[in-house]
């Protein structure tokens, strides 16, 4: 039978092989959850009656949400993971090591596997050529304690990146314009799989800002073949060794294909209050800006602190706007300080603030006021998702965030890169 | 209160009525992250974002009655068990998002996929969950809900996936 890369992984996990539509209990290799939902899975596995997990150390436990802890209540929850952990061996990933997400990516993710997740943006590692997907906490629970889970083999939507991409627009735009196309239940229960000449070509950053955001359109994962830009990324990150190729078969049954000609893309905005409530920039009205955040598990690596730094070096953020920068990892923070980006930025107007998910959650970092709007670089925008439901959030790409904190409204970054 | 009928497999209420795209978000607001080590705390503010004061109109059995994915967002798994602890007997939709399904299966809450266009707010509705029928009492009409996965049907007969586990010390599917 010829195969979709998930029904590949899939069937190899379950020991026998499978189609989409089939249900299995498969093995499981990296099981994670943060401080949000996995004091809950901790209770559940108590609950269930395990005191071990079965593969410490690819369980992992991030504090990234609430890190550091603004409350009371929060540093308790922490203090639930870390005795955890250090009863069993799991892993803790601990304030200021960063989203993760992107923690994942850089150490643990490898082509091939299976990683189940208590958080919805788990599909990123997808872009290294896994299975990844998004779960609650019991399902995490018995991640951790047995290292299995039960999956029905999606069915595949094919998406191929074609022609090519025009100056000024990102990663960011081509997934929200693909969001917008799809709305954000046009690839529920599915796996979207990516290729085309321009997704072949995308950078690991791309990919990741892309496979992050399938969520976004109810899928179940986001997946890249992985390919020699894998491969590098791997060697980067000094993991060459679990390099695997992970492809499609030629005739693999795909339910539907979307060719999208990446041409016709301009830089895109979801508006309040869903994802698929997007536009091009360009047929906006002026809306005014009070806050900028540039960072998270979908826009807070190198070169996206990069592309904002290009934009924003000796220019200043327009007055009443404030701009929070959040590094997504300390790698990329201490990169982004080598290089001199963090200062450009610093010298702005930002206010950078330590690795982790930053004010995207609505915990703290930067919780908007009644009325106010905020353009991020994040994957949601729903009603009170940055703390209050008075406050409106706009999403775009890193380089519209930068031109927009210069401007005081949401601009279109071909202004200063067409 | 309307009670509910002695046979487990019918349950009885009244309708609350949402729109399209309720979010994990407006169930369980992350401005309340604090409150998730205190679920009786949380379960007072459910739905307080898409409707104010909802979990004191609330009465034990009644429906949350939504439009077109129902759930969507983050994975966490306190908003169907806020749901189930505020008193909500099932909630019903035109699709749901794929987490909030699965994880309201794992909590024991029932989540029915129907045509909920023809639900207004306040509709008592009669659930036969066996059967797989909705009677909209005050409309006197008769809807039916797609059937589970049997996977699923499994996992809610023994309790809720926890209980699935410990009951078969480990997956039994």
């Amino acid at each position: 039978m010829n195969k979709t890369i998930s029904e590949k992984i899939i069937s190899k996990h379950a020991g026998r092989e499978l189609k989409a539509g089939d249900i299995a209990v498969v093995d499981v290799d990296v099981v994670m959850s943060q401080d949000g939902t996995g004091p809950l899975a901790v209770s559940q596995i108590k609950k269930m009656g395990f005191n071990k997990v079965k593969n410490p150390s690819k369980s992992i436990f991030f504090i990234d949400h609430a890190a550091p802890s603004p409350r009371s209540e929060l540093s308790n929850s922490h203090i639930v993971l870390r005795e955890f952990a250090s009863q069993t061996g799991a892993v803790v990933s601990d304030v200021g090591e960063g989203v993760c997400h992107q923690i994942l990516v850089e150490s643990y993710t490898c082509p091939g596997d299976i990683i189940i997740g208590g958080d919805s943006h788990t599909c990123t590692s997808g872009a290294l050529g896994a299975f990844a997907t998004g779960m609650g906490s019991t399902d995490i629970a018995v991640g951790y304690a047995l290292a299995k889970t039960w999956l029905m083999v999606p069915q595949t939507i094919r998406v191929n990146f074609n022609r090519r991409i025009n100056k000024g627009v990102f990663a960011k735009d081509l997934i929200i314009y693909l969001i917008g196309k799809i709305t954000s239940d046009g690839a529920t229960y599915k796996a979207l799989e990516f290729g085309g000449e321009v997704g072949n070509r995308l950078s690991m950053d791309d990919r990741f800002t892309i496979s992050n955001m399938t969520v976004e359109a109810g899928a179940k994962t986001g997946i890249f073949p992985s390919d020699d830009i894998t491969k590098e990324y791997l060697k980067s990150q000094r993991r060459q060794d679990c390099y695997k190729e992970i492809s499609a078969d030629k005739g693999a049954k795909y339910e539907k294909i979307i060719d999208i000609d990446c041409s016709v893309i301009e830089p895109m905005v979801c508006q309040p209050h869903t994802v698929d409530n997007a536009l091009p920039v360009s047929s906006l009205e002026k809306i005014m800006v009070n806050q900028i955040f540039i960072g998270t598990c979908t826009n807070g690596r190198f070169s996206d602190l990069k592309i904002a730094a290009d934009i924003l070096k000796d220019k200043k953020v327009a007055s009443g706007v404030r701009l929070i920068v959040v590094p997504a990892s300390k790698d990329i923070y201490l990169e982004a300080l080598k290089e001199g980006v963090l200062e450009t930025l610093i010298n702005s107007g930002a206010a950078v603030q330590s690795p982790g998910c930053g004010p995207c959650v609505g915990v703290h970092q930067g919780i908007l006021g009644d009325g106010e709007v905020c353009l991020s670089t994040q994957n949601r925008n729903f009603k009170g998702r940055m703390g209050n439901p008075k406050s409106f959030i706009y999403l775009s790409s890193p380089a519209t965030a930068a031109l927009s904190a210069v401007k005081g409204y949401i601009a279109d970054p071909r202004e200063v890169l067409g | 209160m309307i009670k509910n009928n002695k046979d487990p497999k019918i349950i009885i209420g009244s309708s609350f009525k949402f729109g399209d795209d309720i979010s994990t978000d407006l169930i369980a607001p992350g401005r309340l992250f604090h409150l998730r080590s205190n679920l009786p705390e949380l379960a007072k503010h459910v739905l307080e974002d898409a409707d104010p004061g909802f979990a004191k109109k609330i009465k034990p059995g009644d429906f949350v009655v939504g439009g077109r994915n129902f759930g969507l967002g983050s994975s966490r798994e306190h908003a169907p068990l806020i749901m189930k602890i505020a008193g909500v007997g099932a909630v019903l939709a035109k699709s749901f998002a794929r987490i909030f399904f699965r994880n309201s299966i794992n909590v024991g809450l029932p989540v029915l996929i129907c045509d909920t266009d023809k639900i207004d707010s306040r509709d008592i509705l009669e659930i036969d969950l066996k059967k797989g029928i909705i009677n909209n009492k005050t409309k006197n009409l008769k809807l039916k809900f797609n059937p589970l996965p049997e996977v699923m049907i499994k996992i809610l007969n023994d309790g809720g996936l926890a209980s699935h586990i410990t009951r078969n010390k480990g997956f039994n599917l």
